[in-house]
């Protein structure tokens, strides 16, 4: 293989500009986070409600929660990031249309952060359902039975034993919107996929570039897996399996 | 107390209760019995509203289930329920679960919620365990804490689910002394169970099921001793004789 190794190119300055390529890369992971929590929360908090509505007795509440489901699950999530940022400013209200896409701070930023996070709540949806879904019948009957509402039945007894119950499958969630916030490159958010195919050609050392990157992403996951493990440990009930006694 | 008439329950076409009319006068203990499917689980669960029922009329301490109008949660409120997979909610202690409902639902502050709940505890003999959590008990332990959760709303009645079923036979004692004692100090109680030993000490009527009917109702005695219908005879000699 001919290739001209070059590890200390992080340090070196960019063509023409001041910054070196490390400030690129650390600009991008930056992004990179900022995009990936603001959806998570968006994605948990829908997500939970959404959840919520598709197990709830009411047929047109079920049927949302079903329909906001299949909607955001079954197209590609680079499909959507386009749609959000170039088909719904023109179906919006002319001056609504014109503000999003001339005056509207952080557009880029904000357009991926909310198509990121309906798409990844349909996801949580999913797991809270099947979660509120795997409780005893008889949890839901003890509750009424004391003479709570629905809304507390829900707030108070199912809702903390099934988020309990799902948060390995969300913790893998957790780590694939930080996977997924790399397709945000494609309507131009300067987040890590962004600055590493900068990087890339400015330099022409793809090698480097791409190892840092493989890197600092791997890192993300790792430390979002760390962070819901805690969150995990800390939530088990006494007595019950995987419980400290 | 509790006023069942001509109460017929549909699941789709299949029928799953038929006509049934029974009562419980305040203080009394009425026993529900019969072979499993004859639909007692169902006439209990309608009787506290988790369960819907077609035709005919229930009233509970002068509210009208049948009634869309009537406030199902503030009738829950003051009627108790005991089920056979005790059903305490695993994520909070013994102590906040006798106390949960007496917040939310009665609206008592938490001192006075703690107060009457470990007085409950005491009286099951489970004080010692209050900080507990529900699995760490034992089956009997969590039932008499069911119990006890049932009393912290001071309930004018107490349904029992068959609460013994679920249990090792060597636990099904402990909770049915809590449920003698119960009876003894005058609760109105409708208890769907197979303990015949309970039936005969406290009952005083025994209704017997089959099919969604209810096929005959007794006093106790009177039913144990001499039971009218073949279909309870038949019962009565497969659970006696074990």
């Amino acid at each position: 293989m001919n290739y001209n190794w070059n590890w200390g190119i992080f340090l070196d300055q960019v063509k023409g500009g001041d910054e070196t390529y490390l400030d690129w890369l650390a600009t991008g992971l930056g992004w990179t986070v900022a995009v990936s929590l603001t959806a998570w929360l968006m994605a948990l908090l829908l997500g939970i409600a959404i959840g919520t509505l598709r197990t709830l007795p009411s047929r047109p509440l079920a049927t949302f929660g079903a329909a906001w489901v299949e909607l955001f699950r079954n197209l590609p999530l680079l499909v959507q990031m386009f749609l959000w940022f170039f088909v719904v400013p023109e179906l919006l209200p002319k001056d609504w249309g014109l503000w999003v896409k001339r005056d509207m701070p952080a557009k880029e930023f904000i357009t991926a952060a909310v198509c990121l996070g309906l798409f990844t709540s349909s996801r949580v949806a999913e797991q809270v359902r099947s979660g509120i879904q795997s409780l005893p019948r008889g949890q839901m009957h003890a509750a009424l039975a004391m003479g709570f509402t629905l809304p507390q039945a829900y707030r108070h007894v199912l809702l903390p034993q099934a988020l309990r119950r799902v948060i390995p499958p969300l913790t893998s969630e957790f780590m694939n919107v930080f996977k997924n916030s790399s397709v945000a490159f494609a309507i131009g958010v300067m987040e890590l996929t962004f600055q590493a195919r900068q990087m890339q050609e400015d330099s022409e050392q793809g090698i480097e570039t791409y190892v840092a990157v493989t890197i600092l992403y791997f890192l993300c996951a790792i430390i979002a897996n760390r962070g819901m493990a805690v969150i995990e440990a800390r939530s088990r009930i006494p007595g019950l399996i995987g419980g400290s006694h | 107390m509790i006023e069942i008439r001509h109460l017929s329950k549909w699941y789709g076409p299949t029928q799953v209760l038929d006509d049934c009319s029974t009562h419980v006068a305040k203080g009394e203990v009425v026993v529900v019995c019969g072979p499993s499917g004859s639909g007692k689980s169902t006439l209990i669960k309608c009787v506290n509203g988790l369960e819907g029922f077609q035709q005919g009329e229930l009233v509970v301490d002068g509210v009208s289930l049948g009634d869309a109008k009537t406030d199902l949660t503030r009738l829950r409120a003051r009627v108790g329920m005991v089920f056979q997979h005790f059903e305490l909610f695993p994520h909070m202690s013994v102590l906040k679960n006798l106390m949960l409902a007496q917040i939310k639902v009665l609206g008592r502050n938490p001192d006075e919620a703690a107060t009457r709940g470990l007085a409950l505890l005491e009286r099951v003999g489970l004080k010692a365990h209050a900080e507990k959590f529900p699995a760490q008990l034992s089956g009997g332990q969590q039932q008499r804490v069911a119990i006890a959760r049932a009393l912290a709303m001071d309930p004018v009645c107490l349904l029992f689910d068959e609460p013994t079923s679920a249990l090792d036979p060597e636990m099904i004692g402990e909770v049915l002394d809590v449920m003698v004692e119960l009876a003894a100090e005058g609760m109105t109680m409708m208890c769907v169970t197979h303990e015949m030993g309970f039936a005969r000490k406290v009952a005083k009527r025994v209704v017997f099921m089959d099919h969604g009917h209810i096929v005959e109702e007794a006093p106790a005695m009177q039913f144990f001793e001499a039971p009218q219908s073949e279909r309870a005879q038949a019962f009565l000699s497969k659970i006696l004789h074990h």
